[in-house]
């Protein structure tokens, strides 16, 4: 008789990631993560708006020190993500697979595919005050210049649906608005939630400050308007967000985030349609930036 | 024998002030003013579907000096119409003809400059000396700058062959009604959209006379279209479902319920709202030199500036000198008839606004602020507003926190850095904020530190259509001016 046979998996208890650590739902709730043909897979826990409070004053209080950090050493950060991931690639790819509901091999890819993209916005830190920035020519004796800096706290309503939502779609998300020195509040996907909080335990081991990435797993219509209304986060990627009616739909919390003024971010018409493995251009960079113009008269 | 007592011939003497001879700019260099108009769509001027007109008057004087048409959604369907109907060929139309276009149109407001300044002032109430040597240089310098981007969208950093919206939907404010135009209008027909806009009801005559220089310009007949009326024509405008764009100057309120009314549609908006700018003075800033900034930064334009320094911070060991020097500076300040050619501060722009000016600072002395404005006659009609300080003001007051919108500067104090950046930040507002020290790397501190979209550095109030103008947080999102203001009319 085999020695393994008998041996029974030690399984994993998932937990939000806030402010660097791992806390139970306030609700002291779960619920059943499952695969498409129904087995369960996991209890994930049901984040509620008090969780994603929580979270913002988390994703607030470390907006100083992150954004204040510099270009380089963020960069680095983010790099470490992926040094990370890469030694958990496994474990990610079998999250994905029965998340998605693919093969092994497609979901490897998509995986591989999240690492490259830390790697890519690892090299945009340094670079997009480059790019965003410049001098202006005023027609006066003025040194002017334009400099772009973080908005503050993004709420992120992550992927929902469609191929590599999961994972590849949700580190599309949240990489380019941390890159460039904002925290994130994110509802993960609700139905598929394993790989974010997941994501969460290799933060928290890649150097990255607590609070940068609050990670909440539960039902977007209570989270998902928890962000949109908060008067402490200062924009909304609104992504996984249904473009339709509905409770928790793009545009109620489009509306909601009016209140604030909020920056905000639209999904796409169709969530399904969006390809999360065609390469990022910088639009995600740019959307969290506000552009900062200082005069000084030149003179002696 | 009397003794004869009369001296000889003193300069005549007021306020302390030698009395300068009235040096009036021509009412008549404002060329004609018809009694009533309509609006301008598809290259005519066209009269209202609706029968409702209002009247703009010269608030320096309160007389009528037109009527005007209250757009109606019909006038604004067919305005949107044609504007649909241009832009087909004007967003085909190469970028260096569309480029020539704007060309023309800079020159021809250079050449009609004198005439343009003076309407602006009759109708804003703003002194000839700002709109003649400020707004119109400006006006002519951003059609300018955005001309000789048209041909050139492919290099200004938001990838290759970036695409017009379509028809842009713009509601600007009365404050500088003609630089405002020009904000809007220059980048927008630069980048191949084409444009609806709704000047304010109290100043819309500039806007009607640009429609003019179009017209002598030669720009195709639909790209540019200019609907009247208030704010009931700029919903039907910001709401318009054939609208691709909406680009709102205003109040915060307004620019926040336009938010909400465009959720869920795929509209782009940009919006410029309110502000309550700290303009912070240090210990070791030259003080002369900050007088005049803080002056320029509250009373230029008599304050009707989103921009404008309306809190003073001044470090406490400097108070008593800088609000001695300010008040002497004050004295000096002469308000009246915009036409002449020596007056610093003209005619509130409306009677509405005036009441609400003097509403917030009767809120200021309950409150328990200390006002103070120096003597000066204010003329016997029109809506004048004495140049206003208050003192012992508290970061709670009203008068801290709401945008007054007029000459009304609150005073308030800091010992350290840190105490500045807290309570210049102390605002849902980010728009702009002034700094005074002699100190270089104190001024990169504090432009660091300071959330608002533009920080002038021992200045204050300087624009340039090269510079990005725009705010943080509840001051609305989008940049105007330079290469950043290109990306709000663009498909990227």
């Amino acid at each position: 008789m085999s020695e393994t046979s008998t041996r029974l998996d030690v399984l994993k208890t998932y937990k939000l990631y806030v402010g660097g650590k791992f806390p139970r739902s306030e609700s002291g709730r779960v619920y059943e993560v499952t695969d498409s043909k129904g087995q369960w897979l996991a209890n994930a826990p049901l984040g509620t708006r008090k969780d994603t409070r929580d979270a913002v004053l988390a994703a607030r209080a470390a907006v100083k020190g992150w954004s204040g950090t510099t270009a380089y050493n963020r960069g680095q950060v983010l790099y470490r993500v992926a040094e990370m991931l890469q030694g958990r690639r496994e474990q990610f790819a079998a999250e994905v697979a029965v998340s998605e509901n693919i093969g092994a091999k497609k979901a490897a890819a998509l995986v591989d595919a999240a690492i490259d993209r830390w790697v890519w916005y690892a090299g945009w830190t340094d670079k997009v005050a480059q790019i965003a920035g410049n001098g202006n020519p005023v027609a006066g004796p003025f040194f002017n210049l334009s400099v772009p800096e973080p908005t503050g706290v993004v709420g992120i309503v992550a992927p929902q649906a469609g191929y590599g939502h999961s994972f590849l779609g949700l580190v599309s998300v949240i990489a380019p608005a941390i890159a460039t020195g904002n925290t994130v509040v994110v509802a993960a996907a609700a139905d598929a939630p394993l790989p974010a909080l997941s994501l969460g335990e290799v933060l928290a081991t890649s150097d990255l400050p607590g609070g940068v990435v609050n990670i909440i797993s539960g039902r977007t219509a209570d989270i998902a308007p928890t962000l949109a209304s908060h008067q402490d986060v200062n924009a909304v990627d609104l992504t996984g967000a249904i473009a339709t009616d509905g409770p928790g739909a793009a545009a109620e919390l489009e509306a909601s985030a009016a209140d604030t003024l909020k920056r905000v971010v639209r999904p796409e018409v169709d969530p399904f349609a969006q390809d999360w493995t065609v390469a990022p251009g910088t639009d995600r960079l740019l959307s969290f930036l506000e552009t900062k113009t200082v005069w000084h008269p030149i003179g002696i | 024998m009397a003794k004869n007592t009369k001296k000889a011939e003193e300069p005549v003497r007021k306020n302390g002030l030698f009395e300068y001879a009235p040096a009036p700019e021509s009412p008549a260099a404002a060329g004609d003013i018809a009694t009533s108009y309509g609006h301008f769509i598809g290259g005519e001027f066209v009269d209202s579907s609706g029968s409702e007109a209002l009247k703009t008057v010269n608030p320096a004087t309160e007389q009528v000096l037109a009527e005007f048409a209250q757009g109606t959604e019909e006038d604004v369907d067919r305005a949107v119409a044609a504007a649909r109907k241009a832009f087909t060929d004007w967003s085909a139309l190469p970028g260096s003809e569309r480029a020539k276009y704007l060309f023309r149109i800079a020159r021809i407001i250079q050449e009609r400059s004198r005439e343009l300044a003076v309407l602006e002032s009759i109708d804003n109430g703003k002194p000839i000396r700002e709109t003649r040597d400020v707004d119109l240089p400006l006006v002519a310098a951003h059609f300018f700058y955005y001309a000789g981007w048209a041909d050139k969208l492919d290099f200004a950093g938001y990838g290759a062959n970036p695409r017009p919206l379509g028809v842009a939907g713009q509601v600007i404010p009365w404050n500088f009604p003609l630089l405002m135009l020009a904000w809007k209008i220059a980048p927008a027909l630069a980048t191949g959209n084409t444009v609806v806009l709704k000047p304010a009801e109290t100043t819309p005559l500039t806007a009607l006379r640009f429609a003019e220089i179009c017209r002598q310009a030669g720009l195709p007949k639909g790209v540019v279209n200019i609907v009247t009326g208030d704010g009931r024509t700029g919903a039907a405008l910001t709401s318009h479902p054939d609208v691709n764009k909406v680009a709102f100057t205003g109040s915060t309120p307004v620019g926040r319920a336009i938010a909400k009314q465009l959720a869920g549609t795929r509209k782009k908006l940009s919006l410029e709202l309110g502000g309550k700018a700290a303009n912070i003075v240090f210990d070791d800033a030259p003080i002369d030199q900050a007088v005049e900034g803080i002056v320029n930064g509250i009373f230029f334009n008599q304050g009707h500036v989103c921009c404008a320094g309306s809190r003073l911070l001044v470090q406490e060991s400097v108070q008593d000198e800088v609000l001695d020097a300010l008040k002497r500076r004050m004295d000096t300040l002469r308000v009246g008839d915009p036409l002449d050619k020596n007056t610093d501060i003209g005619a509130i722009n409306s009677a509405a606004q005036l009441s609400r000016i003097t509403e917030l600072t009767a809120a200021g002395e309950a409150e328990g602020a200390e006002r103070w404005s120096p003597a000066c006659d204010l003329p016997g009609t029109g809506f004048w507003f004495k140049p206003t300080l208050f003192t012992g003001v508290s970061q709670a007051h009203r008068i801290a926190r709401e945008e007054i919108f007029g000459p009304v500067l609150s005073v308030l104090t800091f010992r350290t850095p840190a105490e500045a950046v807290e309570k210049a930040n102390n605002t849902p507002y980010g728009l702009s904020a002034g700094v005074w020290t002699e100190k270089g790397s104190r001024i990169l501190w504090m432009a660091n530190q300071l959330k608002a979209g533009v920080v002038w550095a021992n200045t204050f109030n300087k624009f340039d259509p090269t510079s990005p103008f725009g705010g943080y947080k509840e001051s609305g999102y989008g940049r105007e001016g330079g290469r950043h203001g290109l990306e709000a009319y663009l498909d990227v």
